[in-house]
């Protein structure tokens, strides 16, 4: 039986005048993928953004409507913003090492947290980078910096950075975009890996990485959700004619 | 433009080129000149005992040890002020306010206090710390002149090198749950640290080198201070009085050459560790 981690309803979202978000619902069932697709400027990145609210960031950013996760209005009055983005740990489409050591990178969000206990850190990097599948790539540099790293193995780097905090939910951000194919494998890989344990919500401008990836596919147009379904149902009998013309490549 | 054409683009080439180049080396040669005739002049003074004696007979005779002492800790009680001030105001403007008219007014009015002539700011540290507060002509009173002095210089460096911090790494440190402040010492500070210790530097040197704000404030006392409420004169107002009244040119020029030394041997130090630092973090 499918449980809901979240509950979109009636959510809408606006940066000052511009509304960005219209009127979204859907669910995010536990230990699914839910790839997001769409073109650019439809809403995708915005919607990850509101899920953890990052968006509260930007300003003159508003929302309406409610996201519940787990039960919790994550808009409510009192919501501990910060454990919140713990549990819905997000990895954007750059990837972006901070300045310091590959182990640091890792271990950055359980220092926050005060936990400086060596052989617990060392146990939690080795798990992450394991399960972001670079663990063999890096084992003998972990105190080097991760700036020298490839532009794929940082992506898998900030992916093991989200591991370690263990979220519940993985939010990924066009997280291929920049890759070459053979670290978009490896990513893709480590994802289908990581649905057991955690619940993935992957935005995509590449419908065949949903389609490889995703249990089911949202696709987003000009802000709002055109329709949602299981992935093969979405890609051979979409219900609306623009997800249709969409992933016939009729516009981009 | 006629002389343009008849050039071929490779002599127009060498000619810019040995004109800038004699434009660089004219700020060097100035260098090379200060020190070339500071040395030559005060080397000759220097020896253990210039630097671990008392001035004697207002300086014509013994060493300078009692004005090393004060400039150091005139330069420390200066930076510890203006240290915390500086980078938290800095941190202020970028981290924790958005751009609005008050973050406007604070910066035009730091700009302004930069551009103020050093001796207003010995007369404001006369009026206010000697007088009002009651500091007397002190290292206490002198130090906190110079701080503010300095501070501009410390806002302005820090702001800049926090503000190159890029932005996406906030983002990042936000996305992984720290706390806005958390963000800013984790992240942002260890990544503006050499910017900011420039600006540390440059303010050291401007500390070392004041001479009209401190003689105001720290008086020109040639004892060795005893405590922050001693008065003390410090190497470059001893030099200058020294030169001015014509007390002893050589025993001035040493002070001179140790004053140069000394900001040489900080700049260079200082610029080593951070390139060892940065290149640590890439």
């Amino acid at each position: 039986m499918k449980t809901r981690g979240i509950i979109v309803r009636n959510f809408s979202h606006y940066y000052g005048q511009v509304r960005s978000l219209n009127n979204i619902n859907l669910d995010v069932y536990r230990h699914e993928i839910l790839g997001i697709i769409g073109p650019a400027k439809s809403g995708k990145s915005t919607f990850l953004a509101c899920l953890n609210r990052l968006n509260d960031l930007i300003p003159g950013s508003r929302v309406e409507g409610k996201i519940e996760v787990d039960g919790q209005d994550i808009y409510g009055p009192d919501v501990d913003v910060v454990a919140l983005r713990r549990k819905l740990g997000i990895v954007f489409a750059t990837p972006v090492p901070l300045p310091m050591t590959i182990y640091e990178n890792v271990v950055f969000g359980l220092r926050l947290l005060g936990n400086d206990e060596r052989r617990e850190l060392d146990r939690i990097v080795e798990d992450s980078l394991e399960k972001a599948g670079l663990w063999n790539e890096v084992k003998d540099r972990l105190h080097t910096s991760a700036l020298k790293l490839s532009g794929g193995q940082q992506q898998r780097l900030c992916l093991a950075r989200v591991l370690a905090l263990k979220p519940e939910y993985i939010l990924l951000d066009e997280p291929t975009s920049g890759l070459d194919p053979i670290s978009t494998m490896k990513i893709e890989e480590s994802l289908r890996q990581l649905k057991k344990d955690y619940t993935i919500i992957l935005v995509t401008n590449n419908t065949k990485q949903a389609a490889r990836v995703a249990d089911r596919t949202a696709f987003f147009l000009m802000g709002e959700l055109v329709e949602i379904d299981e992935t093969h149902v979405i890609f051979t009998r979409p219900m609306d004619k623009r997800t249709e013309a969409y992933l016939e490549g009729k516009f981009g | 433009m006629s002389l343009r054409l008849k050039l071929k683009p490779k002599t127009e080439q060498k000619i810019i080129q040995v004109i800038l180049y004699s434009f660089t080396s004219i700020a060097v040669l100035v260098l090379v000149f200060i020190l070339v005739v500071i040395l030559k002049n005060g080397l000759p003074q220097l020896s253990l005992e210039f630097l671990t004696r008392n001035p004697v007979d207002m300086g014509r005779e013994g060493g300078i040890l009692s004005t090393i002492v004060a400039t150091i800790f005139l330069t420390l009680i200066a930076l510890l002020v203006a240290t915390p001030l500086g980078v938290g105001t800095a941190i202020f403007l970028t981290e924790y306010t958005t751009e609005s008219w008050i973050t406007r007014v604070i910066r035009f009015g730091a700009e302004c206090l930069a551009g103020i002539p050093s001796i207003i700011f010995g007369l404001f540290g006369f009026i206010l710390f000697v007088n009002k507060l009651k500091f007397g002509w002190s290292m206490l009173s002198g130090g906190l002149t110079l701080a503010f002095m300095v501070l501009p210089t410390i806002i302005r460096t820090s702001e800049e090198a926090i503000k190159a911090v890029p932005e996406a790494y906030r983002l990042v440190s936000f996305s992984l749950g720290s706390t806005r402040w958390q963000m800013v010492t984790r992240v942002v500070l260890p990544s503006a640290l050499p910017g900011i210790v420039t600006g540390i530097i440059l303010s050291v040197g401007r500390s070392i080198g004041e001479t009209a704000a401190v003689i105001f404030t720290a008086g020109s006392a040639l004892r060795l201070p005893t405590s922050v409420f001693s008065s003390a004169r410090t190497m470059s107002v001893h030099f200058y009085i020294m030169a001015k009244e014509g007390i002893s040119m050589p025993k001035a020029y040493g002070t001179a050459a140790v004053l140069v030394i000394s900001i040489l041997l900080i700049n260079v130090t200082t610029y080593y560790l951070m390139e060892k630092y940065i290149r640590r973090k890439k």
